[in-house]
């Protein structure tokens, strides 16, 4: 059972410059620069003078900081050490209680205007806030009190982009995303997950030219969300609407970029696409499964083989 | 021209018992190395350096070094200040004046602790202790957010349940597609395939691997590990302890770990590890051990990525997986490819490997260390309840890989069968309507926020409750019930793991115990997922092909599914009519560890387990997070929902 020992020198230095070089050179592709540019986004993503990047967690289920955690290449443990300074993370940071604050506060003092302000998870903000509480103030207070404060704003993930689940309805706590609770410019790269390839190119692109890479209407990174999924989709076991999949109404990068080192995505895993990108996609596209899905699904798929890709027996 | 020493700052701030930094550099080339000495030459004595002196030489001159200024915690609520002086034969002095940050009330004799947020969790928690001469004399738990999911969840097609409730948690991402998936099949009758659930199992295998990992190197282990400490190792000295603790692992460069970790704090910018409790009087590994230990927190980052893939193989992505259906699984086509199975035992390889030769032994030198101070009898728990996991085949709970039991009293020999029936929720001291228990079942959810009291109403969790009695759930219980119930090769992989430390069975009640139930199962669950992939291929070479259920909705009824989550025991509840959610109630591990009082005014397990902890510093309470950490909290997962139709203006006590 044992496995051929690899070298392992990736561990001590990060990965090797070669591979990180053509990571990014696939950021820059990404972005719609040059082969060119791929040095200078190395350059960017390895500065000694790591920016401060506070991190806030709200109404979530901390799977943003999770998919945040999978990125490879740069591995998760790289962007931490060489890339940004990541000042406040609730899952992270060792610090606990005041301490914990304090590396907040403190960040938001000295770099006001200049820190990133990354958001996971939606804004409670009925009856002022008190669905959800950290250091006994409320998170709408919080996030009033830090985020317009930041240099940039990152919305990751679809609940701080547009309220997410716990806006679903009836949302009984009056959950809000960030830009529609507070009223600020963000950044919104949705997804239930959201893709952390998105999040580092976006940051590579903060980094290198100190703005924001082309939005579309919603505020999300064109070069991530210019497409609806169906249009670049390979549809591995054969188109699959009639099951519920909302390819056609979905914008995003999940059939190219895939996910977890561009292992699968959904549709590979003969799930169709529920629309985790787009606002309300939990009222909007319910019921998630088709009427037919059961009998469909078992026609087609219910047996290993006999998916439509390969000949049916 | 004399050499003048520059310092990156004039003015510095330590935090209250916490260290803090500046660099240094020369102005000039020195014509030969030079020493500069750094002491204290005035102001107050709880502020002093930890370097007390920097070399620099002909070629890195200009390279900043750093000097670390550590400020004792202290019993006032001053900022005190003192004057650092740095200085050496031929140079130019300098001053840095340095101001300790006094974060802490004047300890009283007795002491309430309050620490919030509680980091390194998911979710937001809050922790309350009262201390009384050095040890915690009264512990309170709340969880802090609310997200309705429950309330969101009524009215909806039965079927949409998995995806919404998995959003629950986004760390222990399979577990409530999982639960809520088998809850549904409950109600409408189906019996998966052995292909699906095999599959289900595999994909639950790889979420405990994971988690537990995470859990251990990035959640857990910074409350054992001073890295600071690890920048005085010895490279060659650690390099000799990982070739005694594990002959096998891979070989690690950890004097190039070292000079990375210090070329990172030599930028000022601490990151994740500014403000921690560093050279807190608590931490006892050797500068070595915690180097090693550093090196496996940062080989772990990586390794995580790699493991979730086993999710991504055949669930599309981590997190977040979604091959799971009501009925079976959808990933027939990937299945239907070689390569696809060959990456999974490939990875599964590696993780295994990972599991024997690093997590293990990391383990097991954690537990002989801190043996030494007793953490195999601090945080304990006598009442201990598994639902068991790893269905074998559909016949539940017999043939549960994991079996299904309850300890009460630490009586490990005596495992008891558990009833569903006897679980009632309690919320007397939940900011919930009444005081009426109530079976999941008929459970309502009333709220009925008033203000954070701990003599009243004090969390947003409710207070399950087994035949009266609170439950610790969790590795410690899955570990202890298998080993009661005489689970081979659980008991085996118990005793190779007290014989290597020195420990024994009553001292698995405790803060150790529950961190080594965690890696103990980990190896037996790793070691079955090969058996289990090995069974999946017989079957598919064998004809045996199918992994979905046909099977039609029901209008009216209810059902239940349960699940051993890597945090412990979850079930979920649900009542259909006209074929829409009439109520969906989930019990979730970590309402049985954080709840609050129950209408008995028991304390929940975790509000025990703190109580009689030493606490050296209330300003520094690194041992309740030790014993926090080891329950491993999920809060997220324990918030009920909120009725909008009985809103009220609510003001947040701020304490």
């Amino acid at each position: 059972m044992e496995q051929p020992a690899t070298p392992r020198t990736d561990l001590n230095k990060g990965i090797s410059r070669r591979s990180f070089l053509k990571y990014c050179g696939a950021v820059a592709a990404a972005l719609g620069l040059g082969p060119s540019y791929a040095a200078r986004i190395a350059d960017a993503l390895t500065s000694p003078d790591r920016p401060p990047v506070l991190w806030l967690h709200f109404a979530e289920c901390t799977g943003c900081s999770e998919a945040f955690l999978r990125s490879t290449q740069p591995s998760v443990e790289q962007i931490l050490f060489d890339t940004i300074s990541l000042d406040y993370h609730e899952t992270v940071m060792v610090a606990s209680g005041v301490q914990a604050e304090a590396n907040r506060d403190e960040i938001v003092a000295k770099y006001a205007g200049q820190f990133i302000c990354i958001v996971e998870g939606a804004i409670p903000t009925a009856q002022n806030g008190i669905y959800g509480t950290i250091g006994g103030r409320t998170m709408l207070d919080i996030a009033k009190s830090v985020i317009p404060k930041a240099g940039s704003v990152i919305a990751f993930g679809t609940c701080s982009s547009f309220g997410g689940l716990a806006s679903a309805a009836p949302n009984p706590t009056g959950a809000k995303g960030v830009q529609d609770a507070l009223g600020v410019q963000t950044i919104n790269i949705s997804g239930c997950p959201p893709s952390p390839i998105t999040l580092v190119s976006t940051l590579a692109s903060y980094l290198l030219y100190d703005k924001v890479p082309p939005l579309d209407a919603m505020g999300r990174p064109l070069f991530a969300y210019g497409k609806r999924v169906h249009d670049h989709c390979n549809k591995p076991y054969g188109c699959i609407e009639s099951l519920g999949c909302k390819g056609k109404k979905t914008y995003g990068s999940c059939p190219n970029v895939k996910f977890n080192d561009a292992t699968s995505w959904d549709v590979q895993a003969g799930h169709h696409c529920v629309g985790c990108t787009e606002p309300a996609f939990w009222d909007q596209f319910a019921p998630l499964y088709s009427k037919e899905f059961t009998t469909k699904f078992f026609q087609d798929y219910a047996f290993i083989g006999k998916g439509k890709a390969v000949p049916k027996s | 021209m004399p050499i003048n020493i520059l310092t990156s700052v004039n003015t510095l701030e330590v935090p209250e018992g916490g260290t803090n930094a500046f660099t240094v550099t020369l102005s000039q080339r020195p014509a030969r190395r030079v020493e500069v000495r750094i002491a204290r030459s005035g102001g107050s004595a709880v502020l002093a350096p930890e370097t007390t002196r920097l070399t620099f030489d002909t070629k890195n001159w200009s390279q900043p070094k750093s000097v670390v200024i550590k400020a004792l915690a202290d019993n006032d609520s001053n900022h005190d200040t003192a004057t650092i002086m740095l200085y050496g034969s031929n140079l130019e002095s300098a001053t840095v004046q340095v101001v300790q940050k006094d974060g802490a009330a004047p300890p009283a004799k007795s002491t309430r602790v309050v620490i919030d947020p509680v980091t390194r969790i998911e979710g937001h928690l809050r922790i309350e202790t009262e201390v009384n001469n050095g040890k915690v004399s009264n512990a309170w738990s709340t969880a802090t957010l609310f997200r309705g999911i429950e309330l969101i969840l009524n009215g909806r097609d039965p079927k949409d349940a998995p995806l919404i409730t998995q959003r629950l948690c986004g760390v222990c991402t399979y577990i409530h597609l999982l639960t809520s998936s088998r809850c549904i099949e409950d109600t409408y009758g189906v019996v998966i395939p052995e292909n699906a659930r095999i599959v289900r199992n595999l994909l639950l295998g790889a979420q405990f691997i994971h988690d537990h990992i995470v859990h251990f190197y990035h959640l857990h282990a910074m409350d054992w590990v001073d890295v600071v400490s690890a920048l005085s190792a010895s490279p060659r000295e650690t390099q000799a302890l990982a070739a005694k603790l594990a002959p096998t692992a891979e070989p690690i460069d950890f004097a190039a770990v070292q000079t990375r970790l210090k070329n990172f704090v030599d930028t000022g910018k601490l990151g994740p590890f500014s403000n921690g409790y560093w050279g807190h009087p608590a931490y006892r590994f050797s500068p070595e051990a915690n180097l090693l230990m550093v090196a496996h927190y940062l080989e772990a980052m990586r390794k995580q990525a790699e493991i979730a893939r086993l999710h991504a193989i055949l669930g599309g992505k981590n997190p977040h997986l979604q091959s799971v259906v009501v009925g079976g699984v959808t990933c027939s086509g990937e299945l239907s490819k070689q390569s696809t199975l060959d990456l999974f035992r490939q990875i599964l390889t590696s993780a295994r490997k990972f599991v024997d030769t690093v997590y293990m032994p990391d383990v097991k030198v954690l537990a002989t260390t801190y043996r030494t101070d007793r953490w195999d009898s601090i945080g304990g728990y006598d009442n201990l309840m598994s639902f068991g996991e790893f269905p074998q085949s559909p016949d539940e709970p017999a043939d549960l890989f994991l079996p299904r039991g309850i300890i009460l009293g630490r009586n490990f020999g005596n495992v008891q069968p558990v009833q569903m029936d006897q679980i009632l929720e309690h919320v007397a001291h939940s900011w919930y309507e009444g005081t009426t228990a109530s079976h999941p079942y008929s459970g309502r959810t009333a709220p009925a926020y008033t203000r954070l009291d701990t003599a009243d109403r004090y969390s947003w969790l409710k207070a399950p409750r087994y035949a009266q009695q609170p439950m610790e759930v969790g590795p410690l219980a899955r570990v202890l019930v298998a080993y009661g119930s005489g689970q081979p090769r659980i008991k085996q992989a118990v005793g190779d793991f007290l014989s290597a430390t020195g420990m024994d069975l009553p001292g698995m009640f405790s803060t150790l115990g529950r961190t080594a139930a965690r890696a103990i199962e980990t190896v037996v669950i790793a070691e079955a997922m090969f058996q289990w992939l090995d069974e999946l291929q017989s079957n598919i070479k064998q004809g045996i092909r199918q992994v979905f259920e046909l099977y039609s909705p029901s209008t009216t009824a209810k059902g239940e599914g349960f699940n051993e989550a890597p945090r412990g025991a979850l079930g979920h509840w649900m009542n259909v009519s006209n074929g829409k959610i009439g109520n969906y109630q989930m019990v979730v591990p970590s309402a049985w560890n954080f709840s609050p009082r129950c209408s008995q005014n028991k304390p929940g397990p975790v509000e025990e387990a703190l109580l009689g902890t030493p606490v050296a510093d209330p300003a520094q309470p690194v041992e309740l997070l030790r014993i926090l950490h080891s329950f491993d909290p999920c809060i997220a997962c324990g918030v009920h929902v909120i009725d909008p139709r009985n809103q009220k203006t609510y003001e947040v006590r701020v304490q």
